[in-house]
């Protein structure tokens, strides 16, 4: 006789790459983005300073990321963005959410915008605006709904 | 009866404050005469009315050419001391044509690449009539054997140059992120140039011990000044087991903090870590010089304190924040530019930065007499709140082994975090007011036009590399190099051959590479 155990759709959390790029060091916006998505309930993978974007996007790939958030104060954000965007596409990773914040012009988040990026978030940013356009975006535009993954 | 006030350091603050703050108080033991031990009233005896602070403004963006021209509009401006800001890949011991350092040339400092640079950066500037700061860390040593060798060229001695190099490895693990060696090479680095400068540059300031970076990372004051002062004992510490008498390199130590608008607080603070230092090297080391005990400093206002929103706002915190460091006593200030939160300052930004010291120095009369707020009530007791404060945290520190033994557990990064998380959750539930951008804000905001740097500063810094590499003998650097290599490997002071290799044209990036080479790089544990 078998028993049939009844599949209880658990929703899985978020997993979310924060990421330092380039040869910045200042990790405070990026350590405040990435306990408060912690808080949330997202998990969290930090990959420290001076990371490649190639570097990242390996991370984001094994670690099965559903985004990644970059944070940049140096002024490099354009190439920076923009080589993390395309080491995703040749890994057929373009699925993975890229956002960002930092020290940005204005005039710069509509061309990272047209670039791929999902949203820029400058400083004055509420942290709770941030986790909260993660969970509602990255759900949506992420990984399957819990329920419909097949073991 | 109002709710309960607390200041950034934890401490309740009183609503009123009265003689009982002094009772029982002896004003000589506690603050003794200014330029006196314990120094709570500042280092010198007249401070502002013998010798005003250096108006020192932090610049530098770009290649050599376009700094050189910000330095001589500073200087006509009437700043009073040059503060040199490096590239990232500078910064960081790259050159600018390294793979890592692609996109970032000259963004956040200006590329110095080599001796050609360096030339280019000072060109017009008298060496011997200015005192520069180099904001440089991991590489300090190659900048300012940069500077000696431009020096030279132009027939100044190194016995007349005056100036600071941060130099300051264990707040780079801390707080800002610029490091590229271990600790333990890091630290006979450090020595080195101690010794070098005691030997060759008497009257250069060897070292910028900072908190600035801390509290710009969320530290409170009582974590800034803790940490920043385990770190200065952890320095002379390292002297003195290199063989060196304090009194020989304590008086060149100097210190950097930051100034917040929490004016009382500020104030108390400055107080405060000049009473703990002078009794420390006094009473842990044994200093015997007055000058080894004072704890000298450089201040900057609060950059992170700074809103993008309503940038002119900017204007009136930073005057707050300045006039905070010349009530607690600084011997030297940078005032951030309004556009701070936005970019890097534009000339008419830099200007008017300098001008609100201007105002502060000559149109107020905080500078007429020495620490005003001495015998206030409630001055003097948030001095010795805060002095207890960081005290305990300083004993924490030791607790663990000191400061690099906390570092490598994370414990003071970890305390600092703790802190800006707080704040984070406070500005975010409106707690913490922040003008423009919890509360006042405006519906649409005026647009600001930030500087920026031109695209093609890294393709001209490459083409400068390569001219480099086309006048200078490739066998000579290649022999420098090797003789560095074998310094880093011993014992001796590794700045002598260091100076000969840059002389000949050795890049940053190629000194530094070979450093790394035998020193390796440092793996923080902070990832997750």
């Amino acid at each position: 006789m078998s028993v049939s155990v009844p599949r209880i759709p658990l929703p899985l959390p978020l997993r979310v790459v924060v990421a330092k790029p380039g040869l910045d060091g200042h990790d405070r916006g990026a350590k405040v983005v990435a306990r408060a998505l912690r808080d949330a309930g997202v998990e969290v993978i930090y990959t420290g300073l001076h990371q490649s974007p190639r570097q990242i996007a390996d991370v984001a790939v094994q670690e099965d990321a559903d985004g990644i958030g970059l944070s940049v104060l140096s002024g490099a954000h354009m190439t920076l963005f923009a080589a993390l965007l395309e080491e995703l596409r040749r890994r057929r990773a373009e699925d993975i959410t890229v956002f960002g914040g930092g020290i940005i012009p204005d005039a710069d988040i509509r061309p990272l915008l047209d670039l791929g990026v999902a949203a820029v978030f400058t400083p004055g940013t509420p942290t709770r605006d941030i986790v909260g356009w993660v969970s509602t975006r990255l759900r949506t535009g992420g990984r399957p709904a819990a329920g419909q993954e097949t073991l | 009866m109002d709710e309960a006030r607390t200041g950034e350091s934890g401490q309740l603050i009183d609503v009123v404050y009265g003689p009982g703050a002094v009772e029982g108080w002896d004003a000589a033991e506690k603050l003794g005469e200014p330029g006196g031990y314990p120094f709570t009233r500042g280092v010198y005896p007249s401070m502002y009315r013998g010798r005003p602070w250096t108006m020192r403004q932090y610049a530098g963006f770009g290649t050599a050419v376009e700094s050189n021209a910000r330095y001589k509009q500073l200087i006509a401006n009437g700043t009073t001391g040059l503060s040199v800001a490096f590239d990232l890949p500078t910064q960081m011991g790259y050159d600018s044509d390294a793979v890592l350092a692609h996109g970032e040339v000259g963004k956040v400092g200006v590329a110095i690449d080599s001796i050609d640079d360096m030339r280019v950066l000072f060109g017009g500037i008298p060496l011997d009539r200015v005192s520069t700061s180099m904001t440089i860390n991991a590489p300090a040593a190659v900048l300012l054997l940069l500077y000696q060798l431009v020096a030279e060229e132009q027939g100044v001695p190194a016995g007349r140059l005056t100036g600071t190099v941060q130099n300051d490895v264990l707040k780079e693990y801390i707080a800002r992120g610029t490091y590229i060696f271990p600790p333990k090479p890091s630290l006979r680095l450090t020595a080195d140039i101690f010794a070098y400068c005691g030997a060759e540059i008497p009257k250069w300031n060897t070292i910028s011990i900072s908190g600035y970076h801390m509290a710009e990372a969320g530290a409170s004051p009582a974590q800034e000044i803790a940490f920043t002062l385990a770190d200065g004992i952890e320095y002379v510490r390292t002297a003195l087991a290199a063989g060196m008498d304090v009194d020989d390199f304590a008086p060149r130590l100097s210190f950097f903090f930051v100034a917040r608008t929490t004016l009382l607080e500020e104030v108390a603070k400055f107080r405060a870590a000049r009473r703990i230092w002078a009794r420390v090297m006094r009473e842990e080391f044994g200093a015997k010089n007055p000058k080894s005990l004072m704890l000298r400093f450089h201040t900057q206002t609060a950059g992170v304190q700074l809103t993008a929103q309503q940038p002119e706002v900017n204007l009136v915190r930073v005057a707050v924040q300045g006039l905070a460091a010349v009530l607690g006593g600084t011997q030297s200030l940078h005032t951030n530019s309004f556009d701070e939160a936005i970019a890097l300052p534009t000339d008419r930004s830099a200007r008017l930065a300098l001008r609100s010291q201007q105002v502060l120095a000559y149109e107020t009369d905080v500078t007429a007499t020495v620490d005003p707020f001495a015998g206030s009530y409630a001055v003097e007791a948030m001095t010795d709140v805060v002095e207890e404060e960081i005290t305990a945290l300083i004993a924490r520190v030791e607790e663990l082994g000191g400061a690099v033994a906390a570092i490598e557990r994370g414990f003071q990064k970890a305390e600092i975090e703790d802190s800006a998380y707080r704040i984070a959750r406070e500005t975010d539930s409106g707690e913490r007011v922040v003008v423009g951008v919890n509360r006042f804000r405006l519906e649409t905001e005026e647009p600001y036009e930030p500087l920026r740097v031109d695209p093609a500063i890294e393709a001209q810094q490459i083409e400068r590399l390569a001219k480099l590499r086309a006048w200078r003998c490739g066998e000579r650097v290649g022999d420098a190099l090797t003789a560095v290599r074998r310094a880093a490997g011993g014992s001796g002071n590794v700045l002598y051959p260091m100076k000969e290799a840059l002389a000949a044209g050795a890049t940053v990036g190629e000194v530094c590479g070979t450093l790394r080479e035998v020193w390796g790089t440092y793996v923080p544990g902070d990832t997750y």
